[in-house]
């Protein structure tokens, strides 16, 4: 254009261009590796083959290395003249946003770029974690519901389901079901048709495309979330019972409906576990101990402390060996499982399996009887011959004769653990643990329900297992200091919190020095 | 092999008269080279501009017809040194780099040619990696244009106008005898659109050609007393030159009313995002035609002083509209205006924020501003006077993770790191230094391996001041690319010399991974115009490192873990360099996926390997993640009361490159980890003996849940 040109078409009296609502506005927000350049390119192939003009632009660079992206693309309907279109999406001024990821809805939202007024939201309400929520060695997901409560008052509409299992499910990848809820949202002036034909021209992968395409298109226009049902809880299953165990299991059975129902479901899925990881004899134990505690506990408390103990005792009690992993290892329903995962289902497929094993003298030591065992593990140097013996990584192949045999035969050792060493330390620290915490229910019983959940903080193997008993330690050791504050439960639930925030224990270095502060 | 191929693409660059070109911007500046009769490109990789490298070798069918010379250089200053090869002939050149780092290296050459001149245009395209998405510390390529007096191209960022201003460039180079900067920004390389093409013109001097009658003229070598003409020719005859041509080729555009008491100066590369703020405050139309004047800089330099008067005459106030700091532009600007007693109010990094990209919010607040106080009267009612306030929204931001970006599915890099973390745990920390490239995401969490970055293959020179040694040994990291860029001479030249006690691992993934995969002297891949297959460890040797150790897995932790603690510990005397070589997960998956899908349908046996985690063995402690980072490798909650945290998942992107077993062994961690085999169209007498072996499998597991309470329900 030149300046006469420009000199001509004069705006009259600052009267808004009607056919700037002509212009859709849309952004994707990914996780690079996404293939929302896929997307990004089906979009501006469909506005150009229905008679607009559009223009695509995005980040490329290392945000593609796993890391948020955006891609933007506006378009018009054709005219005589270009269009000036904007590069990158404003706050405020987006119409369509689609999100690959829910926590990316929810940035999509922090920066703006979904309002009330105009922008319909398409998210997929999966979740790929972020570094930062992974590596918490507790909970450290972000809070989805948040972010849909926030999506209820940002977005002006919203299409959202799991868009990445529907992709899974037919064989596709997101961006397909993506374009799919796209078009069933009505959000763009172009008919499903027309989004079918973009993929076509594309020419890459369509008829998977098309399969999670039309099931997401589906789905949108349905106008209903789907909900995906995981399958039933560990509290609802059946168990297989052989005879010669049902009169035992029954007693369990009656013994268990004769709790308080608060405590009920929680026992129920504590028995199955202990009685999975040994045998009825050990479920009876179980629900003595939990008797005990029941002893100390009341209708009053709504049996808190029970409920807590039914769930922190299992754990104890089913601790992690050799011998647990090793049954676990070789049960025939782990290997159905893994044939469905892995997709083996018929002679075309073979599955062979590995597993890594790493046994170190404490392992091999704590499988010796008690006594034998504390001898050897008192003497450096047999525990530096077992290390010379054991100590090394080994690579089980599961799906072979020999090596499965040997994982079957230690798996088969039920009988022999109770006689172990590491069983009289289990013994031990559960006993220990839970004297000292019933001691405390009178006196303050809320205090005694966060020593009860204190037990949470013992897991992993090896080096994991006993930073995890030192952080379970120093916050025990650090009741007497909080005993008879009215809030001393609470400083204990806030300690234990902060030994789960880190691996090295930093967070609760830091709650301690501030406790002893003031205590 | 590049990330992404532009072979279909490429065709697009045959285009001729009357034809119209439809696609991404990097392939219309490769067209717009071409349709200019360029004698030579060159360059070097890096975002934004790396698909433009990428594309140029991918049209090197199509440039050997023309006559055309391409070079992929060795780093950026090669690039810019390859640009004299203008300065005694007439052929246009050009070449391309990011900036502001890729210019920051480029830079020796670049005042120097800039100093000698030019006689045919030569072009430096500058992908400036400013703003979202950029990789590099926040800086402008402006200044190096005003240190070494070249100039500096910023057109619209529209395919016409940037097709438009490499034909401009080349010209204003040829009539001022001097280099020309054509910066494209992030989004410009990768906005598509369409324009007109022409003819694609073969040089009128090829480069070989001009070998057959070679020239040289000693008052174009920098030296004195030559050196000196050459700064007042710059300041007394290539300046006014350029000014005039500016002017008298109308390279700026006007746009809006030639009256008015207002108006925007502002960067070519603004324009659209000035228009859409226009648009939004119902000044401007679809088209962009607008209410306010507006002077489009597509040259911001040198500043074309007498047109920049011209417009400022009769106004009361002016905005510059000018992203990054500082603000050079309007320094100039204002200069001229207090020079010529002009009484213009001028505002620009006033309203606008001195720091930062000029997102949609900051132009529409900004320009909104100007306009409230400088001139209401053009703003309607609705704008002066919103209606009613929007709803409040819930704060996300303590909600939200960061997401930076890291190491992909099954990178070989993974387990470097994950080993380094274990050594640490034993030695200690030491002092380590990262370099440019994919494994400085180690620097991140959950590694956080490593604390600086000084230039790309600068690592183990970063390191230097610490190459006397103490109690523990620096360590510092470089990548292939880097170690080629300039490292070999920079970082392992400098420990060398210097006998430095440190440790140098040297991450080899096959690529220039970090850029998109182009090849580096050390790839294995067989390149037919390059030569490939040169050894990092060769070159080490060469250049007299005496302690050398090449690891051909890097996913074998245990012996990344043991090599690196014997270059920690050993008596030998440094530097010690570890060569860690794997292949990009991200390019070889690329390759190799394909080729076993066709294999797999074809019926041949192949194994497919992918990992899993066992959930009733996992405890939920992370430790794993903690020396991963995967994004296959992720966290699933158990329907599970008795279970409080969520256990670690692999989801099916895991490519099955070993690290998760191998962390497991080597860290001592757990054994919920397996690896599944699926193997594909097994043999007749495999498939047999694994259904035997199945078969009494079988039987041992039903014959002990016979005797016991089962509650897997799922059972077979």
């Amino acid at each position: 254009m030149t300046i006469q040109e420009s000199l001509a078409p004069r705006l009259s009296d600052n009267v808004r261009d009607e056919r700037l609502g002509d212009i859709i506005k849309l952004a994707v927000l990914a996780v690079g590796g996404q293939g929302g350049g896929v997307l990004g390119g089906w979009i501006e192939a469909l506005a150009r083959a229905n008679g607009y003009v559009a223009q695509a632009t995005s980040v490329a660079g290392v945000a593609q290395r796993t890391g948020a992206t955006v891609y933007y693309i506006e378009m018009a309907p054709r005219s005589d003249r270009a269009p000036v279109f904007s590069l990158m999406p404003a706050a405020g001024d987006v119409d369509i946003m689609v999100a690959a990821e829910m926590m990316e809805a929810g940035r999509a939202i922090l920066r703006g770029f979904v309002t009330p007024d105009r922008t319909v939201l398409i998210a997929s309400t999966h979740r790929a974690l972020a570094v930062s929520e992974k590596m918490v060695p507790g909970d450290g997901i972000a809070n989805a519901d948040e972010v849909r409560a926030a999506i209820g008052v940002a977005a002006k509409q919203s299409v959202l389901f799991d868009m990445d299992r529907v992709a899974i499910e037919n064989g596709s990848v997101i961006s397909a079901s993506l374009f799919g809820a796209l078009a069933g949202s009505g959000a763009l002036p172009f008919p499903r048709s027309a989004f079918e034909a973009a993929i076509r021209a594309g020419g890459k992968g369509v008829d998977a495309s098309l399969r999670a395409f039309n099931a997401a298109a589906d789905l949108a226009e349905a106008g209903s979330t789907p909900a995906y049902v995981a399958k039933g809880g560990a509290g609802a299953v059946a168990p297989d019972v052989p005879l010669r165990l049902a009169g035992a299991w029954a007693a369990l059975q009656a013994r268990l409906t004769a709790l308080p129902e608060p405590v009920r479901d929680m026992a129920r899925a504590g028995l199955q576990k202990v009685v999975d990881f040994q045998d009825p004899a050990y479920g009876g134990l179980y629900l003595d101990r939990l008797a005990r505690v029941q002893a100390a506990d009341s209708a009053a408390q709504d049996w808190a402390l029970t409920r807590e103990a039914a769930k922190y005792i299992a754990n104890a009690m089913a601790y992690d060996d050799i011998i647990r992993v090793a049954d676990l290892k070789t049960r025939a329903s782990r290997f159905a499982r893994i044939k469905g995962e892995m997709g083996v289902k018929d002679d075309k497929r073979l599955l062979a399996l590995t597993e890594f094993f790493h046994p170190r003298a404490q392992e091999v030591a704590g499988m010796m009887p008690a006594r034998m065992g504390a001898r050897w593990q008192g003497d450096p140097k047999r525990m530096a011959q077992l290390d010379r013996w054991f100590d090394k990584g080994r690579r089980i192949r599961t799906h072979r004769m020999l090596p499965f045999l040997t994982l079957w035969f230690l798996g088969g050792m039920r009988g022999w653990r109770l006689k172990t060493l590491r069983h009289a330390q289990e013994v031990a620290h559960l006993e220990d643990w839970l004297a000292l915490s019933l001691a405390e229910a009178p006196a303050d019983y809320a205090l005694a329900v966060e020593m009860i959940r204190c037990r949470r903080l013992i897991k992993g193997y090896s080096d994991t297992h006993t930073r995890g008993l030192g952080k379970f330690d120093r916050v025990m050791g650090m009741v007497p200091v909080l005993r008879g504050r009215a809030d001393a439960a609470d400083w204990l639930r806030r300690l234990r919190e902060a030994a789960l925030m880190d691996e090295e224990g930093k967070a609760l270095d830091g709650a301690i020095a501030t406790v002893r502060t003031f205590a | 092999m590049a990330e992404r191929s532009f072979k279909a693409e490429v065709e697009d660059l045959r285009l001729g008269d009357g034809q119209t070109f439809t696609g991404e911007g990097i392939l219309a500046i490769t067209k717009a080279l071409l349709e200019n009769g360029v004698g030579y490109v060159g360059g070097y990789q890096g975002a934004p501009i790396s698909h433009l490298m990428d594309v140029l070798a991918d049209a090197q069918d199509l440039m050997g017809e023309l006559g055309v010379r391409f070079e992929a250089n060795a780093n950026e200053a090669a690039a810019a040194a390859m640009l004299a090869a203008s300065v005694h002939y007439p052929i246009r050149g050009a070449v391309t780099f990011k900036g502001s780092v890729g210019v920051n290296v480029a830079s020796d050459a670049l005042a120097n040619l800039a100093s000698s001149g030019v006689n045919g245009g030569a072009l430096v395209i500058v992908g400036e990696d400013y703003g979202e998405g950029s990789s590099i510390m926040q800086e402008r390529s402006h200044a190096f244009a005003m240190k070494s007096q070249f100039w500096l191209l910023d057109p619209r960022p529209n395919l016409p106008s940037i097709v438009k201003a490499v034909g401009d460039g080349f010209e204003l180079s040829e009539a001022t005898n001097t280099p020309v900067m054509l910066m494209v920004r992030i989004r410009s390389c990768h906005v598509t659109g369409s324009f007109a093409t022409r003819d694609n013109k073969r040089p009128p001097l090829t480069v070989r050609e001009a070998l057959s009658d070679p020239r040289r003229d000693f008052s174009r070598v920098v030296l004195p007393p030559m050196s000196y003409a050459h700064e007042q020719d710059k300041i007394k005859n290539r300046w006014p030159a350029a000014q005039r041509f500016i002017t008298e080729h109308g390279l700026n555009e006007l746009f809006g009313p030639a009256d008015g008491k207002v108006g925007i100066v502002l960067q070519g590369g603004m324009y659209n995002g000035v228009i859409r703020a226009l648009q939004r405050l119902g000044l401007a139309n679809l088209h962009g035609d607008t209410d306010v004047p507006l002077y489009v800089m597509n040259v911001t330099y040198p500043i074309a002083d007498q047109e920049f008067l011209k417009f400022c005459k009769d106004k009361k106030s002016v905005l510059i509209v000018e992203e990054g700091q500082p603000e050079f532009i309007e320094q100039g600007l204002s200069t001229i205006l207090l020079r010529a007693g002009l009484p213009v109010k001028l505002h620009g990094k006033d309203t606008f924020p001195m720091a930062g990209e000029y997102t949609g919010q900051v132009m529409l607040e900004a320009i909104g501003a100007f306009l409230r106080q400088n001139a209401p009267d053009l703003l309607p009612a609705q704008v002066l006077a919103p209606n009613a306030a929007a709803p409040a929204i819930p704060d996300l931001s303590k909600t939200v993770p960061i997401r930076p970006p890291g190491f992909c599915t099954g990178c070989p890099e993974r387990p470097i790191f994950a080993a380094m973390k274990l050594v640490e745990k034993e030695l200690g920390r030491h002092q380590i230094t990262a370099d440019i490239g994919c494994h400085l995401f180690a620097t991140l969490p959950p590694f956080e391996i490593g604390g600086s970055t000084m230039g790309y293959g600068l690592g183990p020179a970063s390191n230097a001041a610490f190459d006397g040694g103490g109690e523990r040994r620096p360590i510092s990291i470089v990548g292939d690319g880097g170690f080629w860029h300039n490292g070999l001479s920079s970082s392992i030249g400098n420990m060398v010399f210097n006998k430095s006690d440190g440790v140098a691992i040297i991450v080899d993934n096959y690529y220039s991974a970090a850029t998109g995969g182009q090849d580096v002297l050390s790839s294995r891949a067989d390149n037919p115009t390059k030569s490939t297959h040169h050894p990092i460890s060769r070159a080490l040797k060469g250049i007299g490192v005496p302690w050398i150790r090449q690891i051909d897995r890097t996913y074998d932790v245990a012996r990344m873990r043991d090599t690196l603690r014997e270059a920690l510990t050993t008596d030998a005397p440094g530097p010690r360099v570890i060569v860690a070589s794997s292949e990009c997960m991200l390019n070889r998956q690329r390759r190799e996926k394909p080729l076993a899908a066709k294999a797999i349908k074809d019926g041949a046996r192949v194994e497919v390997p992918r990992f899993g985690v066992d959930e009733a063995i996992c405890t939920g402690d992370h430790a794993c993640i903690r020396l991963s980072g995967c994004p296959s490798l992720g966290l699933k909650r158990l329907d599970d009361p008795l279970r409080d945290d969520p256990v670690a998942s692999i989801d099916q992107s895991c490519v099955g490159c070993g690290n998760c077993g191998e962390v497991a062994d080597a860290a001592v961690l757990c054994p919920s980890f397996y690896r599944a085999d699926v193997i594909h169209n097994p043999g007749g007498a495999e498939g047999w003996w694994a259904r035997m072996t199945a078969r009494v499998i079988g039987w041992l597991m039903n014959r002990r849940a016979a005797g016991r309470l089962s509650f897997d329900g799922e059972a077979a």
